[in-house]
């Protein structure tokens, strides 16, 4: 039988997904809809995909024991390490996989958008990689906010493009891509970041991301015995980190998942990122989801420290998660994530992250049973927040 | 009868639209900018529900928008201005938003308004032929709304015969693989797509839109097709000379 978790032929997950693009984008996402599974199953894409995860990558990332972490919260807890991968996240593991498609399609010019950068740096670096041409949309606050990453992108022959509409942010920015997209719609492919956008993007960025869970199973098994954790936990933005890490467990309903949100600086304050409380059902991005508006539909800005968390929608596959409860949503503040992002670094030598450290700033929410095995997806090291650390250490 | 059906009837050379922004420049500068239009001569008009984030515009759009929504335009507001003028004006009216706004305003409650407003035709960009015929089909059948599909050049002929079928008014053509934004000259690839699609001969009116910014375009495109909208160049008239004086614009293409 097939899983309730994955897309239906129209693109689904129950009442979240679909495409809901103009005209003018048809064409582009029809090719790619038709040839992505194709592709991705084929083994000349396989062996690719493979060998890059591993030698350029330096895949498979560790599953470490945090044993000071885990007597602290008196849980056996688990980091799933891709913050160690190339370019320092997740993001790279989808970068990969959709650079190989849009080779295998002909393509000739990639476009993305980024926020916190990362995903911009990923892209630039597999079109290096690839000797492809690349433009980085970004908003023109988050160019300013992160610099170091604009920086890299330019370095790895990037063209960065302020994107100057709207709220200056990651949707302005992904409005921006998609604006390039619908005027050039032949030579160019647009490299989504995350498990967002028209069908089939979430499945496809779910697909490539889920290497994360397969390797969590496999390494599980090996260092316990066991490859079914008790819970899973990542924060979610659009939700590229939280459904790599969720994929391989979706079914076993018996693994907990939890996805956690920046609630900025406190979910009703105004100025928070925690799209499942405060959003409702609409279409954002070409796909159907949840969002946060006002009465009438229009889009409300939303807020996070982390640039990367700094989205006002979630992908449909966690819409649907929410919805039908088979992910827990949990939120973290921005002083939340900050504390548990110092309390990771003095107790087990890791920086990670801001977004990344959302997941971590719910340990102590939780109640752990005697023994719970617990897996933090690590989604990010916390080079590129270092200044933000710095910034706000007391 | 649809009132765009029927001026197509009597009427199947060079329409004249417009595209304006409700809300913009001014909040309540809708109902003149309609009434100045209907008097310049202009065959039907294209009321834009101003968006937060309009995928399908350009930079002129987008910043009419932006200055509306600052001004407090919302659909309530739009709704009474079009119903204030809705005995007097007799040139067909058509909305243009995006499908989040009908979404979050309630599906039926929108219908039920355009037909309070004397609405009978949408443009929704981002709502694609598969959901329309899945669902808003039937809804809008039900309010007597027909729904404007768009074409681009890259849009297959299969896919045209398509959207011909399920048209009761007209074909939005789109110029080229490009968002709203008035352009410069239309090119000889335009023009081979023009008499591409009207080759086809197709049951519903072509109207040509997103780049037809003057005279010359617009005299140019009507030689292939029924019509042209014209919406940035418009905007941005309003911008530099308020809404006195429409009817040197107006005066300006079809003169
Ligand atoms: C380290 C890290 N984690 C998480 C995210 C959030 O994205 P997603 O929810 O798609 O994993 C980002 C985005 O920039 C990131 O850089």
């Amino acid at each position: 039988m097939k899983s309730k978790f994955q897309v239906d032929k129209n693109g689904y997950y129950g009442q979240f997904g679909g495409a809901f693009i103009p005209e003018l984008l048809y064409p582009n996402v029809k090719e790619l809809e038709d040839n992505y599974l194709k592709i991705m199953e084929s083994e000349e894409f396989q062996k690719e995909f493979k060998y890059l995860l591993k030698d350029y990558v330096g895949r498979p990332t560790p599953l470490y024991l945090a044993k000071r972490l885990s007597e602290k919260y008196g849980a056996h807890i688990y980091l799933k390490r891709e913050d160690l991968n190339h370019t320092g996240a997740h993001k790279v593991n989808n970068t990969i996989g959709q650079i190989l498609i849009a080779k295998h399609l002909g393509k000739k010019r990639i476009i993305a958008e980024t926020g916190a950068g990362q995903h911009g740096v990923a892209t630039a670096t597999v079109c290096a990689l690839m000797n492809l041409e690349c433009v980085v949309f970004m908003g023109e606050v988050d160019i300013k906010r992160q610099a170091p990453n604009v920086a890299r992108m330019k370095m790895l022959g990037a063209k960065v493009v302020p994107a100057i509409s709207g709220s200056k942010t990651l949707k302005d920015a992904t409005n921006e891509a998609i604006r390039d997209w619908i005027g050039n719609p032949e030579d160019t492919y647009y490299l989504i970041g995350s498990v967002v956008g028209p069908h089939p993007y979430p499945d496809m960025v779910a697909r490539l991301q889920s290497v994360i869970s397969k390797e969590i199973r496999a390494q599980l098994l090996e260092q316990t015995g066991q490859e079914k954790p008790d819970s899973v936990i990542a924060c979610v933005g659009g939700g590229s980190n939280a459904a790599g890490a969720f994929y391989h467990f979706l079914d076993d309903e018996d693994v907990e998942l939890i996805a956690v949100e920046a609630a900025g600086l406190g979910v009703y304050s105004g100025e928070s990122a925690a799209t499942s409380v405060l959003g409702e059902v609409g279409v954002l991005h070409g796909s159907k989801t949840i969002l946060m508006q006002d009465e009438y539909g229009q889009v409300i800005e939303p807020y996070s420290l982390s640039a990367g968390l700094d989205y006002p929608g979630i992908g449909p596959l966690h819409a649907f998660l929410n919805e039908s409860k088979r992910a827990v949503f949990m939120n973290a503040t921005d002083q939340e994530a900050l504390d548990a992002a110092y309390e990771l670094t003095r107790i087990e030598g890791i920086i990670p992250a801001l977004e990344s450290a959302h997941a971590l700033a719910v340990l102590p929410k939780l109640d752990f049973k005697k023994n719970q095995v617990v897996v933090v997806n690590l989604s990010g090291r916390g080079d590129k927040d270092l200044e933000t650390y710095i910034k706000n250490l007391k | 009868m649809n009132s765009l059906k029927e001026l197509f009837k009597n009427k199947d050379k060079n329409l004249c639209s417009v595209f304006f922004t409700a809300g913009f420049p001014q909040l309540n500068d809708t109902v003149s900018i309609i009434k100045s239009l209907e008097v310049n001569g202009i065959d039907f008009i294209e009321v834009g529900l101003p968006y937060s984030d309009p995928l399908a515009d350009g930079p002129t759009i987008q910043h009419s928008s932006e200055v509306a929504l600052n001004n407090g335009i919302n659909l309530d507001i739009i709704f009474d201005q079009l119903i204030a003028v809705k005995d007097e004006v007799k040139t067909p009216l058509v909305l243009m938003g995006y499908l989040n706004q009908v979404l979050k305003y309630g599906e039926e409650r929108f219908c039920e308004q355009c037909v309070a407003c004397g609405i009978e035709t949408v443009i929704l960009p981002d709502l694609p032929m598969l959901e329309y015929e899945n669902h808003y089909k039937k809804l809008f059948a039900k309010y007597g709304i027909s729904n404007v599909f768009l074409i681009t050049p890259q849009t297959s002929e299969e896919r045209i015969r398509k959207i011909d079928a399920l048209t009761e008014t007209f074909i939005y053509v789109v110029a080229s693989a490009s968002i709203t934004g008035a352009k410069g000259e239309i090119s000889q690839d335009q023009i081979t797509y023009f008499e591409r699609i009207k080759a086809m001969n197709l049951k519903s009116a072509l109207i040509v839109g997103f780049g037809i910014s003057n005279k010359t375009t617009f005299d140019t495109v009507c030689k292939y097709v029924n019509g042209a909208i014209i919406g940035s160049a418009f905007i941005k008239f309003l911008e530099s000379n308020g809404v006195e004086k429409i009817d040197e614009f107006t005066d300006g293409i079809l003169k």
